[in-house]
Formats: C-alpha cells, sequence, structure tokens
C-alpha cells in the first residue's frame, strides 16, 4: 500500500435534493474517507460546490475522483491538491477565560488576527480563519485555559487560477 | 394541451418506444394502471412477485438490445424491486423502474406503505429520481430513458408520488434529443492511444483478448471477431462476456477466472498482452490480482472509466465505447501489413492447442446423470441456437462451461450480484424479447424456489419457456465450497424438502417431466421441446457432483483444482 496522503477535492454539483447523500453515500459505499465536508450554493443559481478533504494513496485518489464524476448530478470535480490554491478554514472556539487569562487571550486574539464575536464573564469564543497551521497552533495557545467546544467548518479551497 | 400526470406517463414512454412493461398494480400506481387501461400499444405482463418484475425486464433487455421497463407500487412493491434492481446494475442492463410513491404532502410522515425508495436504491441504480413537481415530469421521463440507454448503461430508478399522476399541466413537449450538462458519456476513444494499442497487437508474441459484457451491450461482437480472426489472438470470456465472440471458433478459449477452462486460465498466465475489452477484472475473474496476468502488458478498453485501474494495473488505458473502439482498431489495421502475423503466432496458438487437448471439461457419465451431460446433450439438440438463462450456483456455471455461444444476446445470467430466483423470469423477459425462439433456463433444485411462482405468469401468457431442473437436493455451489474448503460440513445445504417439480409445475397449468436415468435424458429434452407451452424438467442428477476446474477464492487462477 502506499502512503496516503490528505487530498482537497472541490466538487460543482447541481444544487439538487439528495445530491450530498449521493456523495456520502459513495464515499461511505466504497471505504473511501472523508476528513471533512464544506458546502454551500455558488454565484452560479443551481450549482453548489462541496469542497471535500480525503486521505488517500493515489490509486485511491484516482477511483475516488472518477466515481464522483461518475455521479449524474456531479458537474466537475477539481482536484487542489497539486495546483496553486487558497485553503481557508473558519473555526469557532469557546476558550474559558478565567480572570488571569483575559488579557493573555486578547493579546493572543489580536496577534493571531482573529475576532471575538461573543463575551461572558467565564468565556471568550474566537472567531478564527486560516490555514491549518495557524488554527493548530492557536489552539495550541487555548488549550492549557481550557477550550470548551470548537465548530469547524472544515477546509474551504479556491485554485488560484482564473477557473 | 392539458394533461394529467398518468397522461404523461404513457405518452412519454410511447415516445420512448416502449411496447412492454413488467408490473404489478398497488394503490399508489392505480392512476397510472387506470389510464393503461385506456392507452394502445403497450403490452403490460402482470408477474407473480415484483422481484420477478426487474428480471423479467432485465431479460428482455438483454435479449431484444431494448431498456426494460418495470412499473410497481409503493412500499413493499418498491422494495421488492431492489434485488433486481442491483442485480441490472452489477451488470449494467438498461432499465427504467417506475415507482408509485405516496403523495409528496404525505412523504416524511411513515405514511401507509410508505419507504425512501430513493434513498433505498441510491448506491444500486445509476441515477434516480423523486418526482416532486409535475412539470419535471416529462423532463425527467426523458432523462431516465437516456440515462438508463446511454454510456455504461444501466437501472434507473423514478419515483412518482400519487398526486404527481393525478395533477394536471398544460404539457408542453419536450425536446425529442435529451442533453445534461453533468452528464456526458465519452464514446469516442483517444486514436493517439489506438495507435499504440494495433503497434502493441501487432507485435505481441503471445497476445490475449479477454471480452466481457461491455462487448456485448454495445454490439461490437462483429468487431471484435474480425479483429481477433485477422490477428489471430486467442479470445476468452468472462461469464458476461459468452456470446461476445463465437464460442465454436477455434480461436475461443471459453470463460476464464474461478470456473474458467483450463485453457483459459493457462493462457491468462502466460500471455504478454492482454487487450480487456469491456470487462471489469472482477475478483471472480483475477483471483490473486498481483499474479493475474503478471507477464502481460494490460491495454484495456472501457466506457466508464472507473472501471479502469480499479482492480489491476493497467499499462494502455482507452476510455471508449467498445464496438466504436474495436471498429477503429480494426480501420487502423487496414493500413498495417498483417502478412507476418499468423507466423509470429504459431508456437503461442499451437501451446494453446495443447492445453485445449488437455480436455479438463470431460466428465465421466455412468450409472447417474451428470449435469454436465444434460447441459451438453442441450447444447447438441438445440444446435446451440437456443436463448439460455441461468438461476446461480453450479447450473450457472455449467451452462457457461458446456453450452456454447455463437452470438450475443443469448446469454442471460446474473453475473455480478449473482441472484439465485434470476433464471425463470429472466427467461419470461426474454421470451417476450423473442417469440419465436426456444428460451431455456438452466436452473437448480434450490435457486428455482425463489421464483417459481412466476411459472403462472409464463402459463398465462402462454410463453413456453422451459426449465431444466438440474436436481441435486443441495444448494450445489455453497455444498461443493463446504467439501473442498470445509471438511466436508454440510451446514444447511441439504434441501431435503423440495417440492414435487412435475406436480408443481401441472399445479400452474404447465407441463412436468421428470429423468432419472442418462438415458431419459434426450426424450425429456425433446418432449419438452416439442410442446408450445412451458415445461418444467427435474433431472434427477448426481447428488455430490462437482464444478471444474475450480480456482480457490483468492488463489491465483493457474492454480486450479481439476478433476
Amino acid at each position: 500500500m502506499q502512503d496516503e496522503q490528505r487530498h482537497i477535492l472541490g466538487l460543482l454539483v447541481e444544487n439538487q435534493p439528495g445530491v450530498l447523500s449521493r456523495v456520502a453515500g459513495l464515499f461511505s459505499g466504497r471505504g473511501f474517507n472523508i476528513e471533512s465536508l464544506c458546502v454551500a450554493e455558488t454565484n452560479e443559481p443551481g450549482v453548489s460546490r462541496i469542497t471535500l478533504v480525503t486521505k488517500a494513496n493515489e490509486a485511491i485518489l484516482e477511483q475516488i475522483k472518477k466515481q464522483v464524476n461518475k455521479l449524474v448530478n456531479v458537474i466537475k470535480v477539481i482536484d487542489l491538491s497539486n495546483v496553486p490554491a487558497v485553503k481557508r478554514e473558519m473555526v469557532l472556539i469557546k476558550v474559558k477565560a478565567k480572570p488571569e487569562h483575559r488579557a493573555e487571550i486578547l493579546r493572543i486574539v489580536d496577534i493571531f488576527r482573529c475576532k471575538v464575536v461573543d463575551v461572558s464573564s467565564e468565556h471568550y469564543t474566537v472567531e478564527v480563519t486560516g490555514d491549518q497551521d495557524k488554527i493548530a497552533a492557536l489552539l495550541d495557545l487555548f488549550r492549557p485555559m481550557g477550550i470548551w467546544e470548537i465548530a469547524r467548518t472544515g477546509i474551504n479551497a479556491l485554485s488560484r487560477e482564473k477557473k | 394541451m392539458n394533461l394529467n400526470g398518468s397522461q404523461i406517463f404513457w405518452k412519454i414512454l410511447k415516445e420512448e418506444g416502449v411496447d412492454t412493461v413488467f408490473g404489478y398494480p398497488g394503490g399508489a400506481v392505480i392512476d397510472l394502471y387506470d389510464e393503461l387501461a385506456r392507452t394502445k400499444g403497450i403490452e403490460h405482463i402482470l408477474v407473480r412477485h415484483e422481484q420477478g418484475a426487474v428480471h423479467a425486464a432485465d431479460g428482455y433487455a438483454r435479449v431484444s438490445g431494448k431498456t426494460g421497463v418495470c412499473l410497481v407500487t409503493s412500499g413493499p412493491g418498491a422494495t421488492n424491486t431492489v434485488t433486481g434492481i442491483a442485480s441490472a446494475y452489477c451488470d449494467s442492463v438498461p432499465l427504467v423502474v417506475f415507482t408509485g410513491q405516496v403523495p409528496t404532502t404525505l412523504i416524511g410522515n411513515d405514511a401507509f406503505q410508505e419507504v425512501d425508495i430513493v434513498g433505498i436504491t441510491r448506491p444500486c441504480t445509476k441515477h434516480n429520481y423523486l418526482v416532486g413537481d409535475i412539470n419535471d415530469f416529462a423532463r425527467i421521463l426523458k432523462e431516465a430513458f437516456y440515462l438508463a440507454s446511454s454510456g455504461r448503461p444501466g437501472p434507473v430508478l423514478v419515483d412518482i408520488p400519487k398526486n404527481v399522476m393525478q395533477a394536471t399541466v398544460n404539457f408542453k413537449t419536450p425536446p425529442k434529443k435529451t442533453t445534461m450538462r453533468s452528464y456526458n458519456p465519452t464514446y469516442e476513444p483517444n486514436v493517439k492511444q489506438l495507435k499504440k494499442v494495433v503497434k502493441a497487437l501487432v507485435e505481441a508474441k503471445r497476445p490475449l483478448i479477454f471480452a466481457g459484457g461491455g462487448v456485448v451491450l454495445s454490439k461490437g461482437s462483429d468487431e471484435l471477431t474480425r479483429l481477433a480472426r485477422r490477428l489471430s489472438i486467442p479470445v476468452t470470456t468472462s461469464l458476461m462476456g459468452l456470446g461476445s465472440f463465437p464460442g465454436t471458433d477455434p480461436l475461443s478459449l471459453g470463460m476464464l477466472g474461478m470456473h474458467g477452462t483450463y485453457r483459459a486460465n493457462m493462457s491468462t498466465a502466460a500471455c504478454d498482452v492482454m487487450l480487456g475489452v469491456g470487462v471489469r477484472f472482477d475478483d471472480r475473474v483475477t483471483g490473486k490480482t498481483d499474479t493475474f496476468a503478471s507477464q502481460a502488458k494490460i491495454i484495456h478498453i472501457d466506457i466508464d472509466p472507473t472501471s479502469i485501474r480499479k482492480n489491476v494495473p493497467v499499462w494502455l488505458p482507452v476510455v471508449g465505447d467498445c464496438a466504436i473502439t474495436l471498429k477503429k482498431l480494426n480501420e487502423l489495421l487496414d493500413a498495417e501489413d498483417l502478412s507476418g502475423v499468423a507466423e509470429r503466432r504459431r508456437a503461442w496458438l499451437d501451446q494453446v492447442e495443447e492445453w485445449r487437448k488437455a480436455n479438463r471439461l470431460a466428465y465421466d457419465q455412468k450409472d447417474v446423470i451428470k449435469p454436465q451431460y444434460v447441459v451438453q446433450r442441450l447444447y447438441e439438440l438445440t444446435k446451440g441456437e437456443a436463448i439460455i438463462t441461468t438461476e446461480v450456483g453450479q447450473n450457472q456455471m455449467w451452462a457457461a462451461q458446456y453450452y456454447l455461444f455463437d452470438r450475443p444476446n443469448r446469454f442471460v445470467t446474473s453475473g455480478g450480484l449473482g441472484c439465485m430466483g434470476f433464471g425463470l423470469p429472466a427467461a419470461i423477459g426474454a421470451q417476450m424479447a423473442a417469440p419465436g425462439e426456444l428460451v431455456v433456463d438452466i436452473a437448480g433444485d434450490s435457486s428455482i424456489q425463489m421464483n417459481s411462482q412466476e411459472l403462472a405468469t409464463a402459463v398465462q401468457y402462454n410463453l413456453p419457456v422451459k426449465v431444466v431442473i438440474l436436481n441435486n437436493g443441495y444448494l450445489g455451489m455453497v455444498r461443493q465450497w463446504q467439501e473442498l474448503f470445509y471438511d466436508r460440513r454440510y451446514s444447511e445445504t441439504r434441501m431435503s424438502h423440495a417440492p414435487d417439480f412435475v406436480k408443481l409445475a401441472e399445479a400452474y397449468g404447465a407441463m412436468g417431466l421428470r429423468a432419472d436415468k442418462p438415458e431419459q435424458v434426450d426424450e425429456t429434452l425433446e418432449k419438452a421441446m416439442a410442446h408450445n407451452g412451458p415445461v418444467i424438467m427435474d433431472f434427477r442428477v448426481e447428488a455430490e457432483e462437482s464444478v471444474y476446474p475450480m480456482v480457490p477464492a483468492g488463489a491465483p487462477i493457474t492454480e486450479m483444482l481439476l478433476v
């Protein structure tokens, strides 16, 4: 077995009922892996974009791309792994904020150029957008203070080329 | 023009050339059936179980080359079709299955006879639809037929809520030609690739063609036969490919794989170039994949890109329609000097001939009827001209080994799914597609019991199908595995309580015949063939006969167990 690597695929799909379950069902039915999945409409009416991250070796990746392409509602499959692409993820982090940590948290938020979007006497909810390294670094810094909950969008990506 | 959903339904079906529908009414489709009663030019075959409807449509599609059509009700009617749909999906058979559904207002409420059949069949259909709006109905119907029959064919399911059948709309005729933005099968192969294929085939010392169901489906048999003969390349086929190349041709090696012929499996291991065309290198064919055709450069032609490099490494992939691709290869060969080819192949063909002479399909017919003998006599008495359907298991393998097909669309079997109970309904469908022909279901005593109710259908419509039961009193193929790999522990494979098949036939109003001794085989077959109506023949065969050669699952295909 060759080494498995993470791959980011962008799928343009017809925005019809069941299309997400067709994609998800294909992955589960054939034993492919999905690490994250991000779905929303595009600028073109009737077309949605699914960005998904999978872990696979080259042979499996080839099958994944072909199988997804074979789904009737899938218009296009774009492999964003090996082309210049912007890859971003947004995470909401509910971090515990004891009085002695409050200033420190705000300083980190400032350094990482993220935002506090909700606050209470006991916590901050921080919104961060960036690549995975940045998010991992931020989570490492918050962890000792106590992270209550996080919600991640999964990676969203666009190639740097015109289309 | 104002039309309701039911009127639109039959109108579009007729436009799509449908003249035969296999179905079973129920509450959710009563409107469609009501309109059918007022529609001319559609023959409806009332089956006895919805699974039978799908297998019958499958047999009809494979023999006629048209798209098979089923109509069933919601809930249990729909779920009963699933096995048939899955079988057609595995074998790439063009079908459109219509299911009734509860009204859209009730969907999701766990209504009576409601089931999410679109969800259930998503992984075993090429595509499926729930019609949510009467305005989309005509387009969806057209798309369903287009999808089923184009590209790599397959079953498409359309789930129709009852209120859609009843709603009225100002009907506008949809465009004749259906196009879909996200669906464009590749028919035309890349010519650059084909030039490489030609060079490899001409230069090869030990080439082998491995032909499959894709050749049959694309109607590419004539081109394949021409290619193989002019290049003197032996041809082996998958189970689904039987008939794609004339079985009696000296270049034919028969089927390869788990129960493939000795010569086919040996050739596979020894060839230096393998041209796989319309095949998917299924595990029953390859055995252990690391050792499969390990000396060969594999060229793979298929219309479905997912089939290529799924199971075996491919040296040269060609995505395209098999018939078109083979035709183009033949055109390219016209410009080649082929005079030295036959000479170059001599040693290889001599070797193949030696393997043929080993005659590993020989058997010894003594006091008890050998199942192989029944199939062989059927072949000889029908001069290879019958349309054969099969059930699944030993009967299917013996049919594949001992009945040779010189033409495509004559052998109808549940290949990929391996679905017992397939043969009788498939024979009914095949007979509908070819009314004047002899259609024979080669069956086992176990599998025939899975859909024997369809005998009533055969009698009702006077479809003179003949059923050859190779009755060994066992679930034969599983028993064979238990004998060979499980120390003869025949756990639950003794089928000790079968009905009296002669009486069963008679109870349905068909003819029943029995043969206990080898000398009765011919007269039984002849009597059945002379009868203009359905016949069940109960051949009491050797109980513990096994199918050989046999490659144990996961072993290299040269490691055959022989008699």
